[in-house]
């Protein structure tokens, strides 16, 4: 009989046996060897019935088909852009996949420019190497102006809250446009520096207690002083 | 005159205090820090990232990078600074101590870089340093199949030593054997040896350091975890 050797939301350091037994699968960040299930990362422990997972608490972020992230475009090639999301490796923006029409011998630098923000959709993941992006969504857009604030993507879903709750706070509070990407990237965009500023410094608090309970109330109690 | 007694008064079998502190360096993807006692070593991971020159990436692995250097203040004598003969082996070996339990093919045309700073030496410096990059590589959340626990077996007037500082290391005739573990399965990752030594004693230091390295292992489990309490 399979034997669960942690708890749930356990932090695991690699190597360390998390279950044995056939019963329990392999999820994210999780191998098998022989009857053991031994965790390859750095992370949080997720057991969702059978399947044991980890969230990791660093390293770099995991593209995941159907994210919306924030990137800077770092290359042109024939086919379209380059783009740095924070993964690993470049995604790629195809031209059939971006939201206007583009003739043939267009110049692409006149769409998307070199260091050009751009909000994209993750179309698919091939391998987690290979991404690939489209701009043909709702959401997606160049971003002009505004500041951009980096936090690890593990902490973005607090920053959002739930049923974007937090970040809806946020921008009632401070008066300003907010575009969170799942890269861990935050777009902040207001009418004055001060405005800005307080968006930032909030969100580096919500990434400094994430793992708090009752954020929301604090939150709120701080952005009232 | 046989070896009865360790000259700062520890068993043979004991290790001097160990350490282990991460996130030391902010601008680095993960870091940590490891002593020995007095000896001191400073670890920075940077990556994975694209790898250039282009003609050096390869599409079907990772590549991993490690450099070792003694800052200059950290021996008596001044050390000068910068890569020599003595800095680059034990980069090597380092990288080749590190490379079985990175999961390397999971980074294709990528590079993941190591930077080993002595800050403080007193003897087993690459001991520390791989246990310090091991450490910081899983702090910047690399796939990594296990940690690797390092330490230095010596042999002393034919006594067997764990943990061997200096005084014990500028011993006429020891022998000085750094071996790496990996806490799980107990395979051996790095075994150098310098000096003489017959097979009662080797396979003795090896017991020896798979014994102590249940002790390395926990420490570095602590470090990791407290960083996120």
């Amino acid at each position: 009989m399979g034997e669960l050797k942690v708890k749930e939301k356990d932090v695991v350091v690699p190597g360390e046996v998390l279950a044995n037994g056939m019963d329990f699968l392999p999820g994210e960040g999780v191998y098998r060897e022989k009857d053991d299930l031994i965790a390859s990362k750095l992370g949080l422990v997720n057991v969702n019935g059978r399947l044991v997972k980890l969230i990791p608490l660093s390293g770099r972020y995991i593209a995941k088909a159907g994210d919306t992230v924030i990137g800077e475009v770092v290359d042109i090639t024939f086919g379209g852009w380059l783009m740095n999301i924070g993964a690993v490796n470049n995604a790629n923006l195809s031209i059939k996949d971006t939201s206007e029409y583009i003739g043939r011998d267009a110049d692409l630098t006149q769409y998307y420019n070199f260091g050009d923000i751009v909000c994209v959709k993750i179309n698919k993941v091939i391998r987690s190497k290979m991404i690939d992006i489209t701009t043909k969504d709702q959401e997606c857009r160049k971003l002009k102006g505004g500041m951009l604030i980096k936090i690890n993507p593990s902490k973005v879903p607090r920053v959002i809250g739930k049923g974007g709750s937090m970040v809806s706070m946020i921008k009632e509070v401070t008066g300003c446009r907010i575009t969170v990407g799942q890269n861990g990237v935050v777009w902040v965009s207001g009418t004055d520096s001060k405005k800005e500023k307080l968006a930032r410094d909030v969100i580096k608090k919500i990434e400094k207690e994430a793992h708090r309970e009752g954020l929301t109330e604090k939150i709120k109690e701080f952005l009232k002083k | 005159m046989a070896y009865t007694k360790r000259l700062d008064g520890r068993k043979f079998d004991e290790m001097r205090e160990i350490e282990g502190k991460v996130g030391v360096v902010k601008n680095a993807d993960g870091s940590a820090m490891f002593k020995f006692g007095d000896t001191v070593a400073i670890a920075a991971v940077y990556g994975p990232k694209d790898l250039y020159p282009r003609f050096m990436q390869n599409p079907k692995k990772g590549k991993l990078r490690c450099y070792y250097d003694m800052i200059s203040f950290s021996v008596n004598e001044r050390k000068r600074p910068g890569p020599d003969r003595r800095s680059n082996e034990i980069g090597l070996v380092t990288e080749k101590s590190l490379t079985p339990v990175l999961s390397l093919e999971n980074y294709p045309n990528a590079v993941v870089d190591v930077f080993v700073q002595i800050v403080q030496a007193n003897a087993g410096t690459r001991c520390a340093g791989i246990c310090a990059a091991s450490l910081a590589l899983a702090d910047a959340g690399l796939d990594m199949k296990d940690l690797v626990c390092a330490v230095s077996a010596g042999v002393v007037d034919g006594k067997v030593l764990i943990d061997i500082d200096k005084y014990e290391e500028d011993v006429e005739g020891m022998t000085d054997i750094p071996i790496a573990i990996l806490p799980r399965t107990g395979e051996v990752s790095l075994l150098q040896l310098d000096g003489k030594v017959n097979r009662e004693e080797l396979k003795e230091a090896l017991e020896l350091v798979k014994k102590v390295s249940k002790k390395i292992h926990n420490a570095q489990k602590k470090a990791l975890q407290e960083k996120f309490k």
